[in-house]
């Protein structure tokens, strides 16, 4: 039976709601909150800084090192164990990668961008709103970078390919396919893809297809968002 | 031939296309990509005739040689200071290119410790490392005062044009004031006269683009003084 | 002495701040938001003391109570001084800074007796609750003993047991009751720090590196103490000790108002 209608009631390509901020760390360089249903990911660089110990410096190109946790307090069940677990580490290391590629960090000898991520809240799309809340942190930093990150999961649920799955959609009892997805806005160009499920060709074509469609919406929040804190300003 | 997509003024983000065509000039924080002239950072667009500029709106001090920045001594070696400057990487001091004569195997920390706020001078900007220098009058240890962190965009505003911003602080408050431009400024003087000239330094970073600011920032001060 | 530990003392030889405040003034304002996770903690808030911005959340568990208190269930505190909230914090295993906040906040609940954990018992000697407080630094701009002794309070205020079903033992998350956690007596924490001869109050991060001492102090609302712990290298003379416990318990009441 192909599922058409949602569990939340929302429509095949509907986003949940969405709210950023940014400067919201103050100490941090620059920071950001974005909130996508009921998932809360907080973002904050530290950076470009000198990186110590010495012996790790590179003097071609700086390093970018981002660290994805979750609060013990912000799963959907019981309580998380506090620390780094191997899905917080790859996690981690795939959001590096995500926003390796926006980055030019030749331009940063011996020095390090950090990116810490911390989830307060989650249902679902974690590691998405922790890179989208990335993006928007190191573009308020004022680090160089040729275009934002927005990400989003994408599901693959009975035949149905549906934008922003929930906790509901991903804990699917007769399986789906959980797939999530960054891109950058200008090019469509994908800096991030998973697959957790069993799917055909023709779904991923079409999950493609609409992650980087749900994506642009999702830039659109991010612009706004890096946008306010200036525009009262500089009336 | 081309097109422009955005106004002058305009706020826009990295990636953002300015204009389309090879006629314009990309500057500041825009660069070309092929047809396109894009953002690379959040700020400012700036259009004069062909030329767009984009002005970041936030994001470090960038260091540039001949500067006078403050900072702070983070680490020593045999030879050289480390100072935080607040970019990308710490400026590095060598014992001789201090004002003193500091012999080789000496001490460092008897004439800068961990902890000692210095004003100095950046002598030369390579890939991955700033050399500072002490080696001209004014440049030396701070003592006592007060350390404000301001936005580096915004020091042109708090000196003014050939120092006349920062010439009336000095002058209605009675403080010492040195301005680094790394966005950081040392203030001394008496206690309740800090407090002022900080307050000032504040009221310039709020108001940097309205104009007639040096007479506000001036009637502020005797205000306060006036009591 | 490092070049801005001097001038705040300077300045303190005329009762004078860097950010203008008296010795014994809270930055403002102080906010606390309760429910701040509340989809997926039991109880959690956020509280805000200037630029200070610490969170914490509850989670409730149903589990096997320790064998020396068979009849009570359990109170875990746990903190993690977050590197997103201060350049100066590293990443990896907690530090003695995030244990010693853990356990002074965990001091001033336990000691308090604020939780009746006899209440928590579900099945004597099987089955009882186990309630975990998480604390997370979200800003650090000093104070964090305060803030987050304060967020921990908010948060178990806060909370609410979800549903638990003794036929098959397990616990429904997504239900939450209506029923609050069993509290009483109320104990809220003020640190008090001392630079030289004087006394402070919501040290500032400048302050803090510069303090000689500290005590924190957990105060109940009847004006007893539950709770202290002394920081910092330098010493407290008994005199400083008696000056540092007044000033807490005045400061108290004012932040009790808070909640």
């Amino acid at each position: 039976m192909a599922y058409k209608k949602r569990f939340d009631g929302r429509k095949i390509d509907e986003l949940r709601p969405m709210e950023a901020k940014t400067g919201v760390v103050k100490r941090a360089d620059g920071s950001a909150m974005f909130k996508i249903g009921k998932t809360v990911a907080i973002a904050a660089v530290y950076g470009p800084r000198e990186l110590h110990p010495k012996f790790l410096q590179n003097p071609e190109t700086g390093i970018l090192r981002c660290n994805y946790n979750m609060m013990a307090f912000s799963g959907s069940g019981e309580r998380v164990r506090p620390g780094p677990s191997r899905r917080s580490k790859e996690i981690s290391m795939v959001t590096e990668k995500a926003l390796r590629a926006v980055l030019d960090l030749r331009k940063f000898p011996n020095a390090v961008i950090d990116v810490f991520i911390e989830l307060i809240q989650t249902d679902a799309g974690t590691r998405c709103a922790g890179i989208t809340a990335a993006a928007m942190a190191l573009a308020d930093a004022g680090i160089p970078m040729k275009d934002l990150v927005s990400a989003v999961a994408v599901g693959v649920i009975d035949g149905s390919v549906v934008a922003d799955v929930n906790k509901e959609e991903e804990d699917y009892e007769g399986g789906m396919g959980d797939i999530p997805i960054a891109i950058l806005p200008r090019t469509g160009e994908v800096t991030l893809l998973q697959l957790d499920g069993e799917i055909s060709t023709e779904e991923l074509k079409k999950a493609v297809e609409l992650g980087v469609k749900s994506c642009q919406q999702i830039y659109e929040v991010q612009k706004k968002a890096l946008k306010e804190r200036f525009t009262r300003e500089t009336k | 031939m081309g097109d422009l997509i955005v106004k002058d003024k305009d706020i826009v983000v990295p990636g953002e296309v300015l204009a389309v065509g090879m006629d314009f000039l990309p500057a500041g924080g825009a660069f070309r990509e092929g047809e396109n002239v894009v953002a690379s950072q959040l700020g400012l667009v700036s259009i004069s005739n062909r030329l767009i500029k984009l002005i970041p709106l936030t994001g470090k001090y960038l260091p540039k040689k001949g500067d006078t920045v403050i900072g702070k001594v983070v680490t020593m070696t045999f030879s050289n200071w480390f100072i935080d400057i607040g970019c990308q990487n710490e400026g590095v001091m060598s014992l001789r290119d201090t004002s003193e004569f500091i012999d080789k195997g000496a001490d460092l920390s008897q004439f800068y410790n961990f902890g000692d706020v210095v004003v100095a001078k950046i002598a030369k900007v390579t890939r991955g490392a700033i050399d500072l220098t002490m080696r001209e009058p004014g440049l030396r240890k701070l003592g006592p005062g007060k350390l404000v962190k301001v936005n580096p965009s915004k020091v042109p505003r708090i000196i003014g044009k050939e120092g006349s911003m920062i010439t009336i602080i000095k002058d209605k408050t009675g403080c010492k004031i040195i301005v680094g431009q790394n966005g950081v400024v040392w203030i001394q003087g008496t206690p309740e006269a800090e407090m002022l000239a900080y307050q000032a330094i504040n009221l310039i970073q709020e108001k940097a683009h309205m104009e007639g600011l040096t007479d506000e920032v001036s009637k502020f001060l005797e205000k306060a003084k006036g009591g | 002495m490092s070049m801005i530990k001097d001038h705040i003392v300077s300045l303190l030889t005329k009762d004078m701040r860097e950010d203008g405040r008296k010795l014994t003034e809270y930055r403002k304002p102080i906010t606390i938001e309760y429910g701040i996770s509340s989809k997926s903690a039991e109880g959690s808030a956020r509280v805000c003391i200037g630029d200070t911005e610490v969170v914490a959340g509850v989670k409730l568990e149903a589990g096997k109570p320790f064998p020396d208190t068979p009849d009570d269930g359990v109170l875990m505190v746990n903190a993690e001084l977050l590197p997103l909230s201060n350049p100066e914090f590293e990443s990896g295993p907690p530090s003695i800074g995030s244990i010693e906040l853990a356990r002074v906040v965990d001091r001033g609940i336990r000691e308090s007796h604020m939780i009746d954990t006899e209440k928590l018992c579900i099945k004597k000697g099987e089955k009882v609750w186990i309630a975990c407080i998480d604390i997370y630094p979200i800003n650090d701009a000093g104070n964090l003993f305060d803030a987050a002794a304060l967020a921990a309070l908010a948060a178990l205020k806060d909370a609410r047991f979800p549903e638990y079903d003794e036929k098959t033992d397990k616990v429904d998350y997504s239900k939450k009751t209506k029923t609050k956690l069993p509290l009483s007596k109320e104990a809220i924490e003020v640190t008090v720090i001392k630079i030289k001869d004087k006394f402070l109050v919501d040290p500032t991060t400048e302050e803090w590196e510069a303090l000689d001492a500290r005590l924190t102090v957990a105060v109940l609302e009847d004006g007893k103490i539950c709770a202290l712990q002394k920081g910092g290298d330098g010493s407290l003379k008994p005199d400083d000790i008696e000056k540092m416990a007044e000033i807490a318990l005045d400061k108290a009441k004012e932040l009790r108002k808070l909640l």
